[in-house]
């Protein structure tokens, strides 16, 4: 299932699963991180699972390059292998003041707020990867009349919390950080909780979200 | 714990990004948490040795300037690695300190740490252990994500550091070692180096590059000759890992450090190789570099010179 391995930079490997972005590449990647990580190797430091690459980070004292490379093309995973999947649910608040860009998703997408919503609501979405900062989910796929880029100007502080979108994609901004992403809402659930360490992310690779609306009210009433 | 049995400093001034780091965390790249950890590691690897400390003990890191610290408890050494100006305060005067040797610090005296001289980070350590907490298995910093002891966040003035544990069989050792510096920044190229143009992959390793200002623990800005890309300014984002080199969409490179975000979607045209990290990551914004092509192979024997020789320093402490 893995095309090619490559190697990023001098103490990484990089599974390529292909070029295309679905969920059966994505599952692919998946199975082989949650193996990999069952098999607990020496010596292996990080497993970066993402749409359609693996990398797999090593200490350059116990592994080399090629040495790790044909212990990762000899693993063999079983089709029927089936993934863990949990269905997670999470409250959304679209008050105006938490959908800052609702009024550019219309504009782009030529649709009234409220069909936007609908639509956004009526779907669940699977967690391809999560990353970039910690516990963020990359959660897929958009229907195609949903689409549209990235503000041409990132926000320099996305507030805690916020539910945005992005070409096929939506995610979740568990920290306050800079980004691009058109916000629609804010959710008052912890998405990355530090002080559980055994499991900090709600989300995780593989899991199936299904968003849901809240007035102001029940936001205020949940985060208190 | 008894105030009058307590061992600790008090922080007058906290410096610049002054942090506890270790040897960093691991396997937690899938949820989007770096490695982060001292960003030299063969400073943070001298200055343990230097006080008999375990090898991955909590030690206090700082950028450009230290902290200025009052000791108050027993009789306690301490010890600073990196090339760092500080001067140490007690009763019968202030000496200027020398950096990978040893001091005792008695009740009441202050350690004043200036600066770091042509390099960018410096450390702090005593014959004993910090009261830190441990996240997923380190006590390191991550101020991004608010992960670490200090809930996450940098020292700020007036923060007591606790010690838990001080060495009393410790015997005052040093270290003659004037640092490692380098010209050339050694790299492999990199996942998407074919999406440059041929003149642009040129530029890369032909001119040099200014380190900005925009350079913190998690990635270093340069500027330069803009790097043309000629198939996607964007890739799908997929993992990144510490010294990869992305372009972003102006041309301009930026290396991932040690805190880096753990997922990218900007084109990568190299990899800083492992035995020139340490190196990298003291140039100071406004030097320039230039990068070299080696290949994997030769990366390998590099860092095991690399490491052999950092051996060969902590073999010459007495």
């Amino acid at each position: 299932m893995i095309k090619n391995i490559l190697n990023l930079g001098d103490a990484a490997l990089y599974c390529d699963f292909g070029s295309d972005v679905n969920q059966e590449i994505n599952s692919n990647v998946i199975k082989y991180f949650y193996h990999i990580k069952k098999l607990n190797l020496k010596g292996i430091t990080n497993l970066t699972p993402s749409y359609n690459k693996l990398i797999i980070s090593y200490d350059l004292n116990i592994h080399s390059f090629l040495s790790l490379k044909k212990k990762i093309e000899n693993i063999e995973i079983k089709e029927n292998n089936k993934l863990e999947k949990n269905l997670i649910e999470i409250p959304v608040c679209c008050d105006n003041n938490f959908a800052l860009d609702i009024k550019r998703v219309e504009n782009k997408l030529k649709l009234k707020s409220e069909i936007i919503l609908e639509k956004f609501f009526s779907k669940n979405y699977f967690c391809y990867m999560t990353g970039f900062v910690a516990g963020m989910p990359f959660l897929g796929d958009l229907e195609k009349d949903m689409r549209l880029k990235r503000l041409e100007t990132p926000r320099v502080k996305v507030p805690k919390g916020s539910v945005g979108i992005t070409e096929q994609f939506c995610n979740i901004y568990t920290f306050e950080t800079p980004g691009g992403w058109n916000i629609l809402g804010n959710t008052p659930q912890n998405i990355f909780d530090t002080s559980n360490q055994s499991s900090p992310n709600l989300v995780n690779p593989g899991d199936t979200i299904k968003f849901y609306r809240i007035t102001l009210d029940q936001y205020n009433e949940i985060k208190r | 714990m008894k105030s009058k049995d307590r061992n600790y400093f008090k922080i007058l001034r906290a410096g610049i990004n002054t942090t506890y780091q270790d040897l960093g965390r691991n396997n937690l790249y899938h949820i989007g948490i770096p490695f982060s950890g001292a960003m030299d590691k063969r400073n943070f690897q001298l200055l343990n040795s230097l006080l008999q400390n375990d090898y991955n003990s909590p030690v206090i890191e700082f950028a450009y300037q230290g902290p200025h610290l009052k000791y108050f408890g027993k009789d306690i050494f301490f010890c600073i690695s990196g090339n760092v100006s500080f001067k140490i305060i007690t009763k019968e005067g202030v000496i200027d300190g020398n950096s990978y040797q040893c001091y005792l610090l008695k009740n009441g005296d202050e350690v004043d740490i200036h600066s770091t001289n042509k390099s960018v980070y410096g450390y702090f350590s005593i014959n004993g252990t910090f009261g830190v907490d441990y996240y997923w298995g380190s006590c390191s910093i991550n101020t991004q994500a608010q992960i670490g002891p200090n809930n996450g966040n940098k020292f700020s003035k007036d923060l007591e550091i606790e010690i838990i544990d001080i060495n009393n069989s410790f015997n005052k050792r040093k270290l003659d070692y004037l640092g490692s510096t380098i010209e050339n920044i050694r790299v492999i190229k990199g996942t998407n180096y074919d999406y440059f143009s041929e003149s642009s992959q040129n530029k890369f390793f032909k001119e040099s590059f200014k380190i900005t200002k925009l350079s913190d623990r998690m990635g270093m800005r340069l500027e330069g000759p803009k790097i043309e890309n000629i198939v996607d300014p964007n890739i799908k984002s997929e993992g990144l890992v510490k010294g990869v080199i992305q372009i972003t969409s102006a041309g301009d490179p930026i290396i991932m450090l040690s805190d880096h975000g753990t997922i990218g979607g900007y084109p990568k045209i190299a990899t800083v190789i492992s035995a020139d990290y340490d190196r990298l990551v003291q140039l100071t914004p406004g030097s320039n570099i230039k990068f070299k092509d080696v290949s994997l192979e030769d990366a390998e024997t590099l860092y095991k010179l690399y490491q052999m020789e950092t051996n060969n320093i902590i073999s010459q402490i007495k």
